[in-house]
């Protein structure tokens, strides 16, 4: 018996491993969906089958609230939400881990390696687990989404990391002082809080990878502690996964991780030039659509504010009406844009635009110096060209898109109000550049109405 | 309880392995990618189990243990369901229509 749950989690592993080098591309990703659901299907059953699961109705209690909470929660979320849906998922796994670490101390005490594992898995797990729910609630807005910064922060954060720390270690060295594991619980809580307080919306992608990569290693620490195979390789994937992701990001941002976390990105600078009022070209729907209709390729880059306009579908109407006129139409994605890696190509497959569309930013960067329009929707960092030269500029050497390089940049943007970064775009005072103020949704109803009026 | 180097081991090649494996997911799926590592780190469930289903256990450890089985099981299902419900609209639809 013994023999036959350790296959089902060697075979578990197996299909975990194979499911995410099926994830490479969207042709076998599914696959790589039904080959992690066997795999965890498998590992559960393998589970329950062992001796020392005696009572089953608080697990199947588990099972049954879980699947009630869960599978409305994948079927209702709208993909505008996944951001939010994923950072409360990190926190559910982390608050899983926190909890079996705590029930696991109380209940072995354990000594030496063990403890070790333990105090690592529980850290891990109650940071993660507040501070998800942090970015949880910075993204769905129930929090002020800009950085909350104070005097000292960074030492009044280090200060209780390390008190965290040392209530491990001293757990660790003496684990039969039970007083203290609730004090090293709640410093590693209160410090998952305060980590997150700093950081701004522009800032979500890195972070909310680094939370993944914390869930997993918590799950993989879990795995030491419990001397299962099974969980560190799950978790050393997860682990890894989170990490890569993380550092795409902060590459993308040109800024290291001790940046993004104790940089408080984003406040308001107000030293970036109190900019003195200059002239900007605006202009109508009707004139845009004019315009849009006489390319040959219009590329369009866009950002988090289509995602809050929710216009992604009016986006594809726009799409498909200049395509049927011959207009070759492109997307480029900045590795950043939006609130987590990859969040705009979702949101553009979900409005059902083939994803050979969507290209990354080494891919068509160099293309926009051919295209008669680059039409800018909800971004604004990622296009500034201040990046490029201006060395005092915070975002300076961030690589951005080259959307300057068009022969006409249309930007949809509801007002003059600066980007995340706080700082002031001067693409938008560029001569080329044409803005339509108002409504991502409203200005993209406005062209496609005038597109289907000019009708030849 | 002795330690047993050869967890470390194990953790050493899956940490290099994922990172070879998730090298190569192109960035269109990297929404996908971190729904699907999420609902396979809910692996924890085993652990939950563990606590959740032992013989002798305190009110404390079964409530604990009810939980994360609630937890993880939330990541689980909600997990996978929803990353195939993102990779379900990605289509390569534009070529074939020309």
């Amino acid at each position: 018996m013994d023999l036959a749950i350790q296959i089902s989690y060697l075979i578990a592993a197996g299909l975990f491993i194979l499911s995410l080098k099926w994830m490479s591309s969207p042709s076998t990703a599914r696959r790589g969906v039904r080959a992690g659901e066997i795999g965890m299907l498998l590992a559960i059953v393998g589970t329950l089958l062992r001796h020392e699961v005696i009572s089953y109705e608080w697990i199947v209690g588990g099972f049954l609230l879980g699947s009630a909470i869960g599978v409305p929660l994948a079927y209702l979320m709208p993909m505008t939400a996944v951001p939010q849906r994923t950072a409360l998922s990190h926190a559910f796994g982390a608050l899983a881990s926190a909890l079996i670490g705590t029930a696991e101390y109380y209940r072995e005490t354990p000594h030496g390696f063990v403890m070790v594992a333990l105090v690592i898995e529980t850290l891990l797990g109650f940071l993660t687990f507040t501070g998800s729910l942090m970015a949880f609630g910075k993204l769905q807005e129930i929090l002020p989404t800009r950085p909350l910064v104070y005097r000292g922060q960074n030492v009044v954060n280090l200060t209780l990391f390390a008190m965290a720390v040392v209530a491990g270690v001293a757990l660790i060295l003496d684990p039969t002082q039970t007083w203290l594991f609730p004090v090293f619980a709640g410093l590693s809580l209160m410090f998952g809080v305060l980590l997150i307080v700093p950081i701004g919306g522009a800032d979500m992608p890195t972070v909310i990878s680094l939370l993944n990569s914390y869930a997993g290693l918590s799950a993989c620490a879990m795995g030491f502690a419990l001397d299962n195979k099974l969980l560190i390789i799950a978790g050393a994937l997860d682990g890894s996964s989170g990490f890569i992701l993380s550092v795409i990001m902060c590459r993308a941002m040109n800024r290291s991780f001790t940046n993004v976390l104790f940089g408080a990105f984003g406040q308001v600078q107000e030293s970036a030039g109190k900019a003195v009022e200059k002239p900007v070209h605006s202009a109508s729907p009707e004139e845009a659509t004019e315009m849009l209709e006489a390319s040959r390729l219009v590329i369009v880059v866009p950002g988090y504010g289509l995602a809050v306009a929710q216009a992604q579908h009016k986006l594809r109407e726009l799409y498909d009406s200049l395509t049927k006129r011959g207009v070759d139409v492109r997307f480029a994605i900045h590795p950043v844009a939006g609130r987590m890696p990859g969040h705009m190509n979702v949101l553009l497959a979900e409005a059902d635009i083939p994803y050979e569309k969507l290209f990354e930013m080494d891919d068509i960067n160099s293309e926009f110096a051919q295209a008669d329009v680059a039409l800018v929707i909800g971004a604004n960092d990622v296009t500034n060209p201040a990046a490029r030269h201006d060395k005092s500029s915070p975002i300076y050497g961030m690589p951005i898109l080259n959307v300057d390089q068009a022969r006409t940049v249309m930007v949809i943007k509801r007002g003059m109000s600066p980007g995340f970064a706080g700082i002031d775009n001067e693409l938008y005072y560029m001569d080329k550049t044409l803005m339509l103020f108002g409504d991502a949704k409203a200005v993209l109803t406005s062209v496609v109405k005038e597109l289907s009026a000019v009708k030849a | 309880m002795a330690f047993d180097e050869s967890l470390l081991f194990v953790f050493m090649l899956a940490g290099f392995l994922g990172f070879e494996l998730v090298r190569r997911v192109s960035p269109l799926l990297h929404t996908p990618l971190m729904s699907l590592t999420n609902a396979i780190s809910a692996i924890s469930v085993v652990g939950a189990i563990l606590i959740a289903g032992a013989e002798h256990a305190s009110t404390l450890s079964r409530v604990l243990g009810f939980i994360a089985v609630t937890a993880a099981t939330i990541n689980a299902v909600g997990g996978f369901l929803i990353t195939d419900r993102m990779l379900k609209m990605f289509k390569k639809r534009d070529t074939e229509k020309r």
